[in-house]
């Protein structure tokens, strides 16, 4: 009897010394990308509640999260894929996938997450509880070369979507049943292919081209009509800029069904007709668009832009097209992330060691993190995205 | 007039290589060549990958520019190279900096 008591006693303590119970929709992780950190963070508060170490080479990192918000699946540029779990703050199992990675995605179910690959060129799906190889896709062209793959993307219907940068073309892998995936291939959608999105319904791929202007464009209800070129003509009669930083397409706006995204070399952001792919306009911004991201509500626009110019952000007003406010948060802007509905953006300023907090409608800076050369923020609300 | 053009871009090229000479590292200010370092790592990371082991861009360690004169590598940095994304760093780089981002890559990351 006594040693019940004791024991009792015990695991009351126990129970005394763990955390308090909480959910995780308010939670997000940031990446240091130099010292291979992660900063878990949570955006009711602004503050920085823990950190996780030994991820590797973050350069740039990014990740999804697990349906239950729970896990972070971090993809690092030196081909690391690694679990993280964000109630307990730490590594729950880390596995080197290849030698040079450039992103992942999550399945519509949340049961695969799929890595691609720069080196060697290809992509591979892995079981999201064990991290244990399920399909290995190697990006095979011509003469049995093998591309680098980029703008990597979940779709439904259990697929994945990516695109082969030497190659030019668009795969579709079909992952209903994991033993056979079934992939399609679309060839000669254009040079260079260097990212793609998907849009937030999960119908239309679009991936970026490098190569020459324009961008292909894949309905995902009419894959039988193939790769479709849309804005070919966007930087027609220009001299091109030379470029120093690759765009990233992620996060787009659909508002009186107007797509906005980065123009290749060019100071403009291109607004895009989603009902017949024609540019509606050209918005002359501060520099070459990194990142064109839209507020949850999709009633403005903040874009960030290429070195040497990567100092400032721009916000563009979605009703009227215009630059309604630029703001300079400091050297070397590298994201954005708003909070689920919108009424923050938080921003990482890489070369000030600064994550700061804005307010997206009086533009003040309502709260900084001290951050090591932050890059990517993360919130957990992406796990119920599709694309992200 | 199209034979007018390869004399010209040859003597271009040739005004180049006289520009191009190994430079003593001492002759940039200690400031420069952090920014130099720092713009090596995060900028021409971005592309090439932070430790330079390459990304969308190819690998710039030691032993992969090893069959690389330096004179190309001047060249490939100063006037980027067309048909790739490599762009043109002239009008942010002097062909002091170029030559000491060579010496520097020649030598590898330290970390």
């Amino acid at each position: 009897m006594k040693k019940i008591l004791i024991l009792a006693l015990l695991l009351t303590l126990n129970a005394c010394v763990t955390q308090p119970l909480r959910g995780t929709g308010d939670m997000g992780l940031i990446i240091e990308r130099a010292i291979g950190r992660l900063q878990v963070v949570e955006h009711s508060n602004h503050t920085a509640i823990a950190q996780i170490d030994g991820l590797g080479d973050l350069s740039h990192a990014s990740i999804v999260y697990s349906r239950d918000e729970r896990y972070g699946y971090v993809f690092g540029r030196d081909g690391g894929l690694t679990k993280v779990d964000i109630l307990e703050q730490k590594i729950v199992k880390r596995v080197i996938q290849s030698g040079n990675s450039i992103g992942g995605a999550i399945s519509q179910d949340g049961s695969l997450i799929a890595v691609s690959n720069y080196e060697p060129g290809g992509v591979k799906i892995f079981d999201a509880k064990t991290l244990d190889l399920v399909a290995d896709i190697p990006a095979i062209y011509g003469n049995n070369k093998r591309s680098k793959t980029v703008g990597l993307v979940d779709a439904p219907g259990q697929k994945f979507i990516f695109s082969l940068y030497d190659a030019g073309e668009t795969w579709v892998v079909d992952m209903k049943h994991k033993q056979h995936p079934v992939i399609t291939r679309f060839k000669n959608i254009g040079a260079l292919p260097y990212d793609a999105l998907i849009t937030p319904d999960g119908r239309y791929y679009i991936a970026g081209l490098f190569g020459e202007d324009g961008m292909a464009m894949l309905d995902l209800w009419h894959l039988d009509k193939g790769v479709r070129r849309i804005l070919d003509d966007y930087g027609r009669g220009q001299q091109q800029l030379p470029v120093y930083k690759m765009p990233h397409l992620e996060g787009w706006a659909m508002a009186n069904d107007k797509i906005f995204m980065p123009a290749v070399g060019h100071h403009q952001v291109l607004v895009v007709n989603k009902n017949n792919w024609q540019q509606v306009a050209k918005i002359p911004v501060h520099g070459q668009p990194i990142f064109v991201m839209t507020r949850p509500d999709n009633r403005q626009i903040w874009v960030n832009f290429a070195h040497p110019r990567n100092d400032t952000i721009q916000v563009i007003d979605v009703d009227t097209l215009k630059i309604i406010k630029t703001l300079k948060p400091g050297k070397a802007v590298l994201h954005m992330e708003f909070t689920p509905r919108g009424e923050h953006v938080w921003m990482s300023v890489r070369d000030e060691n600064r994550v700061d907090i804005i307010h997206t409608d009086t533009f003040e800076i309502i709260g900084s993190l001290n951050a090591d050369k932050p890059s990517g923020i993360f919130f957990t609300n992406r796990a119920h995205t599709i694309g992200l | 007039m199209r034979l007018c053009l390869k004399p010209l871009k040859t003597s271009f090229l040739f005004i180049l290589l006289l520009a191009f000479s190994p430079v003593d590292a001492n002759q940039l200010s200690d400031q420069r060549q952090q920014e130099l370092q720092h713009l090596v790592k995060h900028d021409c990371g971005s592309c090439h990958g932070m430790t330079l082991k390459g990304g969308l861009g190819p690998s710039l360690l030691p032993e992969s520019l090893q069959q690389k004169p330096d004179e190309l590598l001047f060249v490939t940095i100063r006037e980027g190279r067309s048909g790739t994304p490599m762009p043109p760093w002239k009008s942010q780089l002097s062909d002091n900096d170029i030559n000491w981002i060579i010496q520097f890559l020649r030598k590898g990351p330290t970390e």
